[in-house]
């Protein structure tokens, strides 16, 4: 039993760090440092730079296009890439329909969407959600009827994550009324320059815009666009959501959130002539929440290893998910305790980079309550916490 | 990055769990508890045949050439049985004292027998106004002649019936609480001088307290050198935590895997109350509280040998914070799943929270821990 890296992954780690200063443009840096959106633009420029060393799609085995990394290598690089303030790869394409493609699809739909995927040249969304079902997905009813050699299809999907920015959108779809809920879904891939495509914003409550809804109306898709068989979406679907658990629990990410709030606390001032760092219990608060994320690295360490022991992750990796998102929240609740009163002036402009206005608060402030109203996402996307613990319950105690 | 176990601790983990497993049933257990010692003799001889007494000590202090991680499988199935032989005072205390500050002459004297299982140990160290403060040292040794002379009085001295040595830490120089000035000494358990007061603990366990009047030791009974025994003691409570720790996976593993059992077969309302949502996430948040016990002692046994001493106390700090929180919710949460039976005296689930009470106190508490993290790591 050994933490250390090996020499070989040490090596590693120094390439990854050079491609990253080499290739990460600052001014991307600086936004993800100061906690700044990030344009379509920012995203696309990252993710080019790593489809062209053929990291992009760095999950992928060797056969189709990835780098073929064991899961060491896989965590060095993600956590690389976040210690050096590299944008999240965003995952629909290359975590989620990717995988699915090339695991289910035909060879016509390899040659035609991988491609695209590994060099980042198209932007995927995802059409999972709708109005009338969030945690009971298997009942949507967005509908495909097959027309000759296409499929009509009419609907809505909600909860879309940055669809206003995507090129093609994979969809879960009704293509059998008659079947058992599950059995009568199929997964479409759709052009979202099609006409009758509607994409509506959704407004969240720190202002921004990153969701949408999309609407459907009698839009036509080729029926080659069908991924897999018929009636058989609902398997993929799975298979594309144990596919994203691991990494979702943002644990380097919330790293830098707790190193950031050290430094918030040594700045602000506690009311007793010296600064929040100094009152013990909000030194502990941020100590528990230390602890917790330290808990979770080595729970995703512990899973880690035994995969790469040719082991299956374990059911610990589970409850990645849940605690990695109540900690991502616990973070910015702490932030908004931190900064005080100067949680409450509203900057939205703030929020983009290079904004003229100056800011009122500490510079860090106006960032503390739209980050806090925002990552209450955590808990309810992916899958709602409830829901995790349903399927813990269900999958590993056998209740 | 491997943290996978090698053949030979997969060995031992089989060992150990088999030993539970045949010798440790529940019932046996209450009769060990009511034996004369509290532990069985016989236990403890196939322990040293077994090579469980020195598998963590080096080759050159007469080991197997283990360490932490070792201590920590042995721990962990002791904890899933609810053992009630004396190994983290003999042999993760004062086996731990003498490894890491014991002269040569003293590890032959104390160190070999221990490992051949002929020396039981206990360590006295608690003293009532301390709380978990170490360096809160009222116990004295003064110069007497070429040694020293001891009195005070230490309290919840476990394992000090059965004990051969006892190890005490007094105060040579220096204020009470001054970390400079305080002696770790290795004591005759049958020295003039010293008086027991013994008692069984909540959890089944022994214990003593004990008053030293004038107890007169030589210079050669100091462990490491005089006025500087407080990093030496320090560090070997560290260690002490994180074999602990160990000791409390095992105990939530166990009483969680009992609650699991219980509440499929146990039905109310005409269904098992396992299929119930309200219970079924309570369960799951026992499983995951497990998990992060597990992870966390898992860190704390990497890095609790790491050269930097603040590495190895915010490894020993932070995984007793994170068992004192996992151990409280899945003791609690086991109790109130098992209903009025988890409150008996007939099932094991009483027992495994009563041992799991005591270790969140054992070594410092979840508070003590957390601010002891909180200073080293966000202050820092």
């Amino acid at each position: 039993m050994d933490l250390a890296f090996t020499k070989e992954d040490i090596a590693f780690r120094d390439e990854v760090r050079d491609f990253v200063a080499k290739n990460l443009p600052k001014d991307i840096a600086d936004k993800v440092a100061g906690g700044k959106h990030l344009e379509r633009d920012d995203y696309m420029r990252w993710q080019q730079a790593l489809g062209r060393q053929g990291w992009l799609v760095y999950t992928w085995p060797k056969k189709h296009g990835g780098p073929g990394w064991t899961i060491t290598q896989r965590y060095i690089f993600e956590n690389t890439c976040a210690e050096m303030n590299a944008p999240s790869i965003i995952p629909f394409g290359s975590k989620m329909v990717g995988p699915v493609i090339y695991t289910f699809g035909n060879d016509e739909q390899k040659q035609r969407f991988l491609p695209d995927i590994r060099e980042s040249s198209v932007w995927w969304c995802q059409g999972y959600s709708e109005p009338g079902s969030g945690s009971d997905l298997a009942s949507l009813r967005t509908k495909a009827v097959r027309e000759g050699d296409h499929y009509i299809v009419n609907g809505s999907k909600t909860w879309n994550t940055m669809g206003h920015w995507a090129d093609w959108i994979f969809c879960l779809v009704r293509t059998n009324p008659e079947a058992k809920q599950q059995e009568g879904i199929s997964f479409l891939l759709i052009d979202m320059k099609t006409p009758g495509i509607t994409v509506k914003p959704i407004i969240m409550a720190d202002g921004g815009h990153e969701v949408n809804e999309v609407f459907f109306d009698n839009v036509r898709v080729p029926a080659e666009n069908l991924v897999g068989k018929e009636g058989e979406g609902w398997t993929y679907a799975k298979f594309l959501l144990a596919n994203e658990r691991l990494g979702i629990a943002a644990i380097p990410q919330s790293k830098r959130g707790v190193e950031g709030l050290k430094q918030m606390a040594k700045s602000e001032r506690d009311g007793a002539g010296k600064t929040l760092i100094d009152d013990a219990s909000f030194r502990e608060k941020i100590a528990d929440l230390e602890i917790q994320v330290t808990a979770l690295e080595y729970t995703e360490l512990r899973a880690l290893s035994a995969m790469a022991a040719g082991g299956a992750p374990g059911p610990e990796v589970s409850f990645l998910k849940i605690r990695g998102s109540e900690i991502q929240q616990r973070i910015t609740e702490l932030a908004v305790e931190a900064v005080g009163y100067y949680a409450m002036p509203y900057q939205p402009a703030l929020l983009w980079h290079g904004a003229n206005e100056e800011p009122i608060g500490p510079d860090y402030a106006h960032l503390a309550a739209p980050r806090y109203f925002n990552v209450r996402k955590t808990s309810i996307y992916g899958g709602s916490n409830e829901i995790q613990k349903n399927v813990i319950s269900k999958m590993v105690l056998g209740l | 990055m491997d943290l996978s176990y090698s053949d030979e601790q997969k060995q031992i983990k089989e060992g150990v769990e088999r030993f539970v497993r045949e010798q440790y049933a529940f019932d046996t257990r209450r009769k060990i508890a009511g034996s004369e010692k509290g532990w069985l003799p016989e236990n403890w001889a196939k322990f040293a045949e077994l090579g469980w007494l020195g598998m963590s000590f080096s080759e050159a202090d007469g080991g197997f050439g283990g360490g932490a991680i070792e201590t920590m499988i042995a721990m962990e199935a002791f904890g899933s049985g609810l053992v009630l032989e004396p190994y983290l005072p003999t042999v993760v205390m004062g086996g731990g004292l003498l490894a890491a500050g014991g002269s040569a002459a003293q590890k032959e004297a104390l160190l070999a027998p221990m490992i051949a299982g002929e020396k039981q140990f206990a360590v006295a160290y608690v003293e009532k106004q301390a709380r978990f403060n170490l360096a809160d040292v009222a116990v004295v040794a003064k110069k007497d002649g070429a040694g020293y002379a001891i009195s005070g009085h230490k309290g919840v001295v476990y394992n000090a019936a059965s004990a051969d040595t006892i190890f005490v830490t007094a105060r040579t120089s220096g204020g009470q609480r001054d970390e400079k000035g305080i002696t770790v000494f290795a004591v005759d358990a049958k020295s003039a001088g010293i008086t027991r007061r013994d008692y069984p603990t909540q959890d089944a366990l022994r214990a003593s307290e004990l008053t030293f009047d004038n107890v007169k030791v030589g210079a050669d009974s100091v462990v490491g050198k005089v006025d500087d025994g407080h990093a030496l003691f320090e560090g070997v409570i560290d260690r002490s935590i994180v074999a602990l720790c160990a000791e409390a996976v095992g105990c939530m593993d166990a009483i969680n895997k009992a609650t699991l059992e219980y509440i499929k077969t146990r039905k109310q309302f005409g269904v098992p109350i396992g299929k119930f949502q309200v219970l079924q996430h309570r369960m799951v948040d026992c499983f995951t509280n497990a998990q992060e016990a597990r992870s966390m002692t898992l860190m704390a046994a990497l890095k609790i040998d790491d050269a930097d001493a603040t590495v190895r106390k915010k490894a020993a700090s932070g995984a007793k914070v994170q068992i004192g929180k996992s151990g409280k919710f899945c003791g609690q949460s086991a109790v109130q799943m098992h209903g009025g039976m988890g409150v008996t005296d007939e099932l094991s689930v009483s027992h495994y929270f009563k041992r799991l009470t005591m270790i969140e106190t054992l070594f410092g508490n979840q508070q003590h821990h957390l601010s002891r993290y909180a200073n080293l790591s966000v202050a820092a």
